[in-house]
């Protein structure tokens, strides 16, 4: 029972984490001018928290919503890798599996993983599936309610804490290898050169330019 | 349909057919290690650009000095493995603080 009680700590706390991030995302979309049913409904049929600001961050900044459904769908595609990762962990049945799918999320795959045995890490999956769909989403809610009222969430400083999410999330993955290491450094760059010249989304597609030196050699 | 309807359910509906990849497929197919590797380079890759470019750029130009700082203190606490909600409220709250303070 201890392991499944640090479990639910652990749950908890990446859920009231997500909950800020959720209360920030509500509240930079209505400030920037969003009506309040974007971020909300964005969150309960995408469900993805990255692509939401980026699809967001994108319509705001008036590249079009083709640019941020295609960065959005791009920044996901890794749920696919991620669905094959868990597929016997959700279930066999049909409503599990229909259900289970729209909860695979970077945290749940990686709190299902991290279990060591598969009772438990279906255990994992779904409680912090559940757990993070409803918080997330009640975050939002509130972060979009209360936008308006927050005023400028400059600021607060919200504009700051997604890239800092993200950087939490990835460096994991750059400290333990090169290979991935150069492929986003190059990316980023790529990024940050075109900025200024390309429309708005396309800066980060062009990233992917970088896994050309990924490539360790063998 | 509002162009801002059309893309919601674009991205509702093209992220849902990711996610079920895997529990359809479930069995039937086993992906390469190699592609499954690309696969999640790719994404580091994205979300690094989508850091660096949402860090230090707004619209097409320079964010200001407030929000990048903010953000390299959050990278900091990440890097030494501070806890996810610190790494959130510490990289907003220095930027909130330089903003208090007069910087852009």
């Amino acid at each position: 029972m201890t392991a499944d009680r640090g479990l639910l700590r652990d749950v908890a706390l990446v859920c009231l984490a997500g909950g800020v991030v959720g209360v920030s995302f509500g509240a930079i979309a209505v400030a920037g001018g969003l009506p309040v049913w974007v971020p909300v409904v964005m969150s309960l049929v995408v469900y993805a928290g990255s692509a939401q600001f980026s699809a967001v961050g994108i319509l705001l900044a008036g590249g079009g919503p083709f640019a941020a459904a295609a960065t959005g769908l791009l920044l996901n595609t890794r749920t696919a890798a991620y669905s094959l990762a868990v597929a016997d962990i959700i279930g066999r049945r049909r409503a599990t599996r229909l259900i289970g799918a729209h909860l695979v999320t970077d945290e749940t795959v990686a709190f299902a993983l991290a279990q060591p045995d598969p009772r438990r890490r279906r255990a994992a999956f779904w409680i912090s599936g559940v757990g993070l769909f409803v918080s997330w989403n009640l975050c939002v809610l509130g972060g979009a309610l209360a936008g308006s009222a927050l005023g400028d969430t400059g600021t607060y400083g919200l504009d700051a804490a997604f890239p800092a999410v993200l950087a939490a999330l990835v460096l994991p993955a750059l400290r333990g290898d090169a290979g991935v290491r150069r492929a986003a450094l190059a990316g980023a760059a790529v990024a940050l050169a075109v900025t200024s010249v390309v429309p708005a989304g396309v800066p980060v597609l062009l990233a992917l330019a970088g896994l050309l030196v990924a490539r360790r050699p063998a | 349909m509002t162009p801002t309807v059309a893309a919601v359910l674009v991205l509702a509906v093209g992220t849902y057919a990711f996610r079920l990849v895997g529990p359809l497929l479930h069995g039937r197919v086993e992906l390469p290690a190699r592609v499954q590797e690309l696969l999640s380079t790719a994404a580091v890759v994205l979300l690094v650009a989508l850091l660096a470019t949402g860090a230090l750029t707004q619209a097409h130009g320079f964010a200001g000095w407030a929000r990048p700082l903010g953000v390299l203190v959050g990278g900091v606490l990440a890097w030494r493995r501070a806890p996810f909600v610190m790494v959130v409220l510490g990289a907003a709250a220095v930027t909130a603080l330089l903003r208090a303070a007069g910087m852009a």
